[in-house]
């Protein structure tokens, strides 16, 4: 029981942050549907500026760590989606009236730009930062074993509720977010009824990447080593997240997240650890077999 | 300081790059172009950055000294990010150009793939740091060597070490699925059982994963006194900041891709008391005692691989001047019955292309700076 319930947090903090990234393949593919594979790698980009941040404001004299981390959420957000919304400008927005293949690989170019970009800028070896945030919590005592619970880890589940929630509100109760479920109905009668259809595309690029931002931010203070190439893995793991999910649905996304992140830790629990990443995919495999469009995706009706 | 770092890192990446580039020209008739080759991108690029170093320094050395068979050496960089793929890749090129020694590479996993591309080729192969024992075991040809040990050495003083030390405790084996990593954690098992002591756990990761988390809590519920982790500094410092995180005090301990201050950089505190083995410090013994001053004097710890990636061209250039020719069967020749006076001591070459160095020895990480221990 402790160990089950010990397994059940690694479990959540690693699908919340499957989920963050994932929130961002989804919301691109429901307006535009195209998978934008680099994604990931704005993610890997995020938390690069977030770890220089990080550095500069400790430099600067800025050791109290709760206003740092605050300070750094925001530089790595603005600086995140600024790159989002230029990245969409420059390699996807040229290309939308093109062939539907056409901004995939571009998109797969996108990638492979910014790994590059990063190997060369910030050199290839792997960046580390020593822990945070400390301490955290024993839950039960087994006779030797004791739930842990980090302070960390309840951080990122925290901050993954807090955005998922502040989001679902931004896209059912605000203007934007209307514009946002029309452009996905039905793009061209959006722009019909005059929603700003360049301007709300945009602003889809610039809130995922600003989410993967802060995917991005967590991920280092959790896991404390990145490097260039982290945006590839996890990139992987939150598309199948996404996809599993329902992509196009934000809860969707989420909850792709957290069944990933579980599936691998609970095989990784009672069975070898050599075949998790076999078990998540065999599950998205089944998954899809039964709900073609995925968990709480809408089966796109084809429109006479 | 840490961007200053970055930007230092960058500009070395860079100058990789040129050296690389620089190839072509490397074919007027006054220099020799030898070559090492290891990980300078990746997650294990500073290991490459120790084959780099000691390379660097060989080459200026030696052609301080005069060169070889009175030619300046020319030094040429290849990448193979430890990717196998990589690695035959950059081989075959190495050999089209038709360099007479390659020192490298560093993993065992693109070692042994490389090897093949060497073994039919006129091109000498002396790793500095490949200790899988198939890679001279199943050598590819008689032009294939290594200056370092052998994991069946390795893991029989892992073994035993542990056998010894750890007798009735919870041990766990966890190895990254690499040849490197792979072999090591068996051939120490191997050694443990026949010792006697059973392991209780034997797991097996990805390497370029961040999250160990539940292989932690798997080792805490199986009360694990040590974990053996067959692997790269990365992984293994990840594992143990992760432990420490989950309140655990298990030893971690490992093998010589540990013995990299980066290894330290990664875990912090969480890296107290890891345990590796690695051959006795070359940087006492008193043969490298003007060269290891050299190297801190340009800001350069020669730790790990770096003085090994030395020795192997001091001693392939000692072969040559024996042989008074560059071209491999010659080479060979010399390499098989001289023996050598480098940087990491005196050995000859066995018949499988091994050298005669001293055992490993059992080492312990405390408070960022590692040291032998009794065994």
């Amino acid at each position: 029981m402790e160990y089950f319930l010990q397994q059940l947090i690694n479990g959540i903090a690693l699908g919340s942050i499957y989920g963050l990234i994932a929130i961002g393949y989804t919301l691109v593919y429901g307006i535009i549907g195209m998978i934008n594979f680099a994604h990931g790698d704005v993610f890997m980009v995020g938390s690069f500026i977030a770890l220089i941040a990080f550095i500069g404001l400790l430099s600067i004299g800025i050791t109290f760590i709760p206003l740092a981390l605050i300070l750094v959420l925001l530089v790595a957000m603005l600086l995140t989606a600024v790159w989002g919304w230029t990245i969409e400008r420059v390699a996807y927005r040229p290309l939308r009236a093109s062939f539907r293949l056409a901004p995939l690989i571009t998109a797969i170019g996108m990638s492979i730009v910014l790994q590059n970009f990063v190997q060369v800028s910030q050199g290839a070896r792997v960046k580390t930062l020593q822990p945070v945030i400390t301490g955290g919590y024993e839950l039960m005592h087994a006779e030797n074993f004791a739930v842990s619970l980090s302070n960390i880890q309840i951080l990122i589940v925290v901050t993954t509720i807090a955005l998922m929630t502040a989001f679902w509100l931004l896209i059912d109760r605000t203007p934007l977010g209307r514009s946002l479920r029309a452009c996905e109905q039905d793009r061209m009668m959006a722009a019909l009824c005059g929603v700003n259809v360049d301007r709300t595309i945009s602003l889809t690029f610039v809130m995922g990447a600003a989410l993967a931002a802060v995917a991005g931010l967590l991920y280092l203070l959790y896991y404390g080593v990145i490097d260039f190439f982290i945006g590839f893995i996890a990139g992987i793991k939150a598309f199948t997240a996404a996809v599993l999910g329902g992509i196009g649905s934000l809860p969707g996304a989420m909850l792709g997240g957290m069944i990933i992140g579980l599936i691998e830790t609970f095989w990784s629990a009672y069975f070898t650890i050599e075949y998790k990443d076999v078990a998540a995919f065999s599950m998205l495999a089944l998954v899809l077999i039964f709900f073609p469009s995925g968990l709480l995706g809408r089966p796109e009706v084809e429109k006479v | 300081m840490r961007r200053l770092t970055w930007i230092i890192a960058t500009l070395a990446a860079l100058a990789g790059l040129t050296a690389l580039t620089g190839c072509g020209d490397g074919s007027d008739d006054n220099t020799i172009p030898v070559a090492t080759v290891g990980p300078l991108t990746g997650q294990y690029a500073s290991n490459g950055q120790q084959m780099k170093q000691g390379a660097t320094l060989v080459v200026e050395d030696l052609n301080a000294a005069g060169g070889v068979l009175g030619k300046q050496l020319k030094l040429e960089i290849g990448d193979d990010a430890c990717d196998p793929k990589q690695a035959v890749a950059v081989a075959g090129q190495m050999v089209g150009e038709g360099v007479p020694l390659v020192a490298g590479h560093f993993c065992s996993g693109s070692s042994i793939p490389a090897s093949q591309i060497y073994g039919d080729a006129d091109t000498v192969m002396i790793s500095p740091a490949s200790t899988n024992p198939a890679l001279t075991d199943d050598r590819a040809g008689p032009n294939i060597y290594r200056v370092c040990g052998r994991d069946d050495q390795q893991g029989k003083v892992a073994g035993e070490y542990i056998a010894k030390h750890f007798a009735g405790k919870n041990i766990a084996f966890v190895h990254d699925k690499t040849a490197y990593g792979k072999g090591l954690a068996d051939e120490t098992k191997k050694a443990m059982n026949a010792a006697g002591l059973q392991e209780k756990l034997y797991e097996a990761i990805s390497a370029g994963e961040k999250d160990y988390s539940a292989l932690v809590s798997k080792l805490k519920r199986n009360d694990i006194d040590l974990i053996f982790l067959g692997g790269y500094h990365t992984e293994a410092g990840l594992i143990a900041r992760q432990m420490r995180g989950q309140g655990m005090d298990t030893v971690l301990m490992g093998g010589d891709a540990l013995v990299n201050q980066e290894y330290w950089s990664i875990t912090g505190k969480a890296g107290e008391g890891t345990l590796m083995t690695f051959s006795p410090d070359p940087r006492k013994n008193p043969a490298a005692k003007d060269v290891v001053a050299r190297f801190e004097a340009k800001g350069i710890e020669p730790e790990g691989y770096v003085l090994y990636t030395y020795a192997a061209m001091q001693a392939w250039a000692q072969a040559a001047e024996k042989a008074g020719s560059t071209a491999s069967s010659d080479v060979i020749k010399a390499l098989n019955d001289t023996e050598f006076d480098t940087v990491i001591g005196k050995f000859r070459f066995n018949e499988k292309g091994d050298p005669s160095l001293p055992p490993y020895a059992v080492y312990r990480w405390h408070d960022g700076d590692y040291a032998e221990i009794e065994k």
